[in-house]
């Protein structure tokens, strides 16, 4: 993968196969700590501490159509590459957490790219999902949550061309707004920085 | 800044439109493959190139959806598309730069683009 967010795409995309309702997802960057996590949350059908192990394991999948899960392994080799690692929480039945973290500034830490671009297509294609997408930046931070926007739109879907327009601005400007005044550096995400 | 009474503009203006709409007896299904092997291919790029060209279009009639794996990773990203009493298409090696091209005269027209076809790429 050439940016953060596909590997994150990708990992979301286990939650929807595993029948999660509700996906979340958080970046979170610390300039002082020289961190970045990424979480995705689900509240799909889960693992078993079995399970678990084995997908660390390359040649692990459920999948049928191919022998070899790739997704979880990619994301660790970025993780591990870039000075951190990836933890996996999971409760069969309750869902799954799939936590990576990079040192922000190594090297080989690839760039986190278009994180907005990875959840306004997960909503695009799961309007009947929820998702909840939490982006931090030094300890400011802003939220969307689906289920919000779902309150306000009532019937009117939520892969509706204008409403995923609406969306996507809204990330964009809110991510912009969490950039800290003081300092020049800002989230990776935002144009300019 | 985006507000939510922008948001509640929208809502009116799409609940005007879906009166009007009605149901679809010609509709046509973009698939876009978006397993790990699709997406490192760059599906994600191709998936909102289509979702932004139906739109400018106004093709009401075409959902944009997302498939698994299909096992043929070496053509990713790889989209399908199925209309009404013809036979699925699979194009391979879908870029951004193609999507315009397979809606005008695929999508609208009826005439698959040939050319970006697996078949043709296996040739
Ligand atoms: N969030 C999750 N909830 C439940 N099971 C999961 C979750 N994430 C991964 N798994 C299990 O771990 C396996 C391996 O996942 P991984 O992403 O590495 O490969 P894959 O999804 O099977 O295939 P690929 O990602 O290469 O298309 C999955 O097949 C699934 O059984
Ligand atoms: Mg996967």
């Amino acid at each position: 993968m050439r940016e953060l967010s596909l590997n994150v795409l990708d990992i979301a995309q286990n939650s929807i196969a595993a029948g999660a309702t509700l996906t979340e997802i958080t970046v979170e960057e610390d300039t002082a700590a020289d961190r970045i996590v990424l979480t995705v949350r689900d509240n799909g059908r889960g693992m078993t501490p079995e399970q678990v192990r084995k997908v660390s394991d390359p040649f692990y999948t459920t999948r049928t159509t191919r022998k070899v899960g790739m997704g979880i392994p990619l994301f660790r080799m970025a993780a591990e590459m870039a000075g951190g690692g990836l933890s996996i929480e999971s409760v069969p039945g309750k869902g799954t957490a799939v936590t990576a973290t990079f040192v922000r500034s190594h090297i080989d830490r690839m760039p986190l790219g278009d994180i907005t671009g990875t959840v306004v297509a997960l909503i695009r294609m799961n309007p009947d999902r929820d998702f909840r997408y939490v982006r931090k930046w030094n300890g400011r931070e802003f939220a969307v949550d689906t289920r919000e926007l779902r309150e306000i739109l009532g019937d009117v879907p939520l892969d509706t061309p204008e409403v995923a327009d609406w969306i996507d601005a809204y990330i964009k400007e809110q991510t912009e707004a969490i950039l800290a005044p003081s300092s020049g550096e800002g989230p990776e995400d935002v144009p300019g920085n | 800044m985006k507000t939510l009474a922008e948001l509640q503009a929208i809502r009116d203006r799409a609940r005007e439109k879906m009166t009007v709409r009605g149901d679809h007896e010609n509709a046509v299904r973009v698939v876009v493959g978006m397993a790990t092997c699709g997406i490192a291919a760059g599906a994600r790029p191709v998936l909102n190139a289509f979702v932004d060209e139906v739109a400018k279009r106004h093709l009401d009639n075409v959902t944009v959806g997302q498939t698994g794996c299909i096992g043929m990773c070496q053509f990713e990203p790889i989209v399908e598309i199925t209309m009404p009493g013809k036979e699925k298409v699979t194009y391979g090696k879908v870029t951004p730069e193609k999507v315009a091209r397979i809606v005008a005269d695929h999508v609208v027209n009826g005439n698959p683009v040939v050319e970006y076809t697996i078949g043709e790429l296996m040739k």
